[in-house]
């Protein structure tokens, strides 16, 4: 029978590690010191698209949006056993809020063409928004099924999955093609494939390859590279990739057939209009030493003012 | 945005209960309706729901859109999301407000991709106010602020949505204030059309089954919660000791729920409940600012951290930069010799 699944995946700041090496002298993250993660509840999505491959049969293909080193992703998804990755990457695709991402990725979907499934995180660790899932389900105007933590049952057209929501569980059934949002406690995660991640840990998207090239380039001439440079670099080292078969698809607005209205920026109905850096400061913290004398003193006071019993 | 006019709330339910934060947010919908000299509509859809109605009006809104039929019974994404868009492309609402609760983060994203509109998520203040694009020259009156943490700690984004309205914005449980009911006040009730085809229905419920919550956090006066400093699943049990010693309930920051040390029903922060105790117990916690939504305006804050420069201490009441392996047996002791006289 078989099922082909899109997993849509996005590379984020590992904001799970906040810890006060992170943080600089001014209250603020230093964004820099923070790695770029599979975004964690993305994972368990490409986990649950590779059992139901491995029970079923089928493909898994990856799909991320984002700059040049989203490419990461695709190997990752690879290693652990897709079939196929596929970057979307430009300038145009980025400051997008949700509407203009799901947009995009639905652009994508399309141009993949038949799909069983699609599956994806329950939201991103930076954003927290959970809200391209849904909006990516409505622009292919297919189901969807968010919060789901277990496949129950697939076949005759249909899928029925189990949804975790908060005061207790509720299995909703639909036809394919169907999207799936899955949570973190769905399953665990496969590591990579040794032999797989040998095969494709040289692969690499055109975007990566010029971005390497430039720095190079940049780096030994002691200025920015000459364009025509950096061109000649990059076909060179595209054409050496593509005889081992290790170019990464990628894809522009017009690989999508996406409106240019509707993708990054300038389809963005949000705006942020200011940030603000909030170091709170509220009344002066009173430290207390982790003594006994001193713990006794602030939990005498606390009983004395009725905080505690 | 011309011909756009009125504030929504979602009036969440189920089984025909009211969801808290509607009326949460009914209390914050008449606030941004009275500033924008406006209308309060609240929004039920269900089956049998139309006594609701008096509630609602209690808590403020002048009108309530009523959705009354079978297929509504019990909530599914698509019916939900083609009453609403129907409903909103016919009466042209400038705000559109919902819970973010498991409910409203399925159905705002739909609706809002539907009428191709701007929504912000998890919002912990809303307010009006004026807007300048600079890039493109343009002044906006009168704009919906969605005010929220970002990520990177320490920020707080105001977000706003010029053009493409209705202005939406889901809004967590316990974040707005619930304000007292009038049953004097007077509103009216509207029945909306519900106009649904086979291709609406999109998903079947074949089977649900509820669990109670294994805490209640929201009504605690005292929590103790632990962070990724406690380390082990293991190793809450001296979070759950100082709890059971003080008569307190249980908590925790999302990377403890993350690390599995304890479940998603103890997780306090702008993604698990917001709190206001007494007295927070905050051991381990780094003190992120999502985790801060959840619980700053809590009546006194003790921090317990061995990383002096932690956030946290920022804006606890009392902080004690050690060992909570050590600490927290001391204080044990110590609250039980006292408690011994």
């Amino acid at each position: 029978m078989g099922f082909d699944c899109i997993v849509l995946a996005k590379q984020v700041p590992d904001t799970a590690n906040i810890t006060g090496d992170a943080m600089k002298e001014d209250g603020t993250v230093n964004r820099a010191a923070l790695p770029a993660i599979f975004n964690p509840e993305d994972l368990n999505a490409l986990e649950m698209a590779l059992d139901i491959v491995e029970e079923h049969g089928g493909t898994v293909t990856l799909l991320t949006m984002g700059p040049p080193r989203a490419g990461e992703l695709l190997r990752q998804a690879l290693y652990r056993g897709a079939d196929r990755g596929v970057l979307l990457t430009d300038r145009r695709f980025a400051v997008g809020d949700t509407l203009a991402t799901s947009y995009t990725l639905a652009c994508a979907a399309k141009a993949i063409g038949t799909y069983d499934l699609v599956l994806c995180g329950r939201q991103a660790i930076d954003g927290d928004t959970a809200q391209v899932g849904p909006q990516t389900a409505e622009k292919l105007g297919i189901p969807q099924m968010t919060y789901v933590d277990k496949v129950v049952k697939l076949g005759d057209g249909k899928v029925q999955a189990r949804r975790s929501i908060g005061r207790g569980y509720e299995v909703v059934e639909a036809s394919l093609p169907c999207l799936l949002t899955v949570v973190g406690t769905a399953n665990e995660p496969r590591p990579p494939r040794a032999k797989l991640l040998m095969k494709y840990k040289h692969a690499l998207a055109p975007s990566e390859v010029e971005q390497d090239v430039m720095v190079e380039l940049s780096s030994k001439a002691g200025k920015k590279a000459d364009a025509d440079a950096v061109q000649a670099g990059v076909a060179g080292r595209i054409e050496a990739l593509r005889k081992k078969g290790l170019v990464l698809e990628e894809w522009k607005p017009e690989d999508i057939d996406a409106k240019l209205d509707r993708i990054g920026f300038t389809g963005s109905p949000t705006r942020v209009k200011n940030i603000e850096f909030v170091v709170i400061k509220g009344a002066e913290t009173k430290m207390v030493e982790p003594s006994d004398e001193g713990l006794g003193q602030l939990l005498r006071e606390l009983v004395a003012e009725h905080t505690l019993g | 945005m011309d011909g756009y006019d009125g504030v929504w709330v979602f009036a969440e339910q189920e089984d025909g209960k009211l969801a808290d934060v509607g009326l949460e947010l009914l209390s914050k919908g008449r606030e941004l309706a009275d500033r924008l000299k406006t209308k309060l509509s609240a929004v039920l859809l269900g089956d049998g729901v139309r006594g609701l109605s008096k509630m609602l009006i209690a808590h403020g809104a002048d009108e309530v859109l009523v959705a009354d039929d079978e297929r509504l019974g019990h909530y599914t994404v698509g019916p939900y999301t083609k009453v609403i868009c129907d409903a909103a492309r016919a009466r042209k609402p400038a705000i559109a407000v919902f819970g973010a609760t498991t409910i409203g983060r399925d159905l705002a994203p739909r609706v809002a991709s539907t009428l191709t509109c701007g929504l912000t998520a998890d919002c912990t203040d809303l307010q009006i106010g004026d807007y300048e694009d600079e890039k493109e020259s343009k002044s906006y009156n009168d704009l919906l602020y969605q005010i929220r943490p970002a990520f990177g700690g320490n920020i707080i984004a105001t977000i706003v949505n010029p053009l493409g309205w209705p202005q939406m914005a889901t809004v967590r449980e316990g974040v707005m204030k619930m304000g007292v009911p009038d049953s004097k006040r007077k509103g009216t009730v509207t029945e909306i059309d519900v106009v649904l085809d086979a291709e609406d229905l999109m998903t079947e419920v074949i089977e649900s089954e509820k669990v109670e919550k294994s805490v209640d956090l929201k009504g605690a006066q005292v929590i103790v919660s632990g962070g990724a400093g406690v380390g082990s699943r293991e190793n809450f049990k001296l979070i759950r000791d100082l709890a059971h010693t003080l008569g307190a309930a249980v908590g925790a920051s999302r990377a403890a729920v993350d690390g599995g040390f304890i479940d998603h029903d103890h997780q306090v922060g702008q993604t698990g409940t917001t709190v206001r105790p007494r007295l927070y117990i905050a051991c381990g916690i780094s003190g992120a600012i999502q985790h801060r939504a959840g619980m700053s305006e809590s009546g006194k804050i003790i921090a317990i951290n061995s990383d002096a420069k932690a956030p946290i201490f920022d804006i606890a009441h009392y902080g004690i930069v050690g060992d909570l392996n050590d600490v927290i047996p001391r204080m044990i002791e110590i609250y039980r010799k006292k408690s011994a006289h």
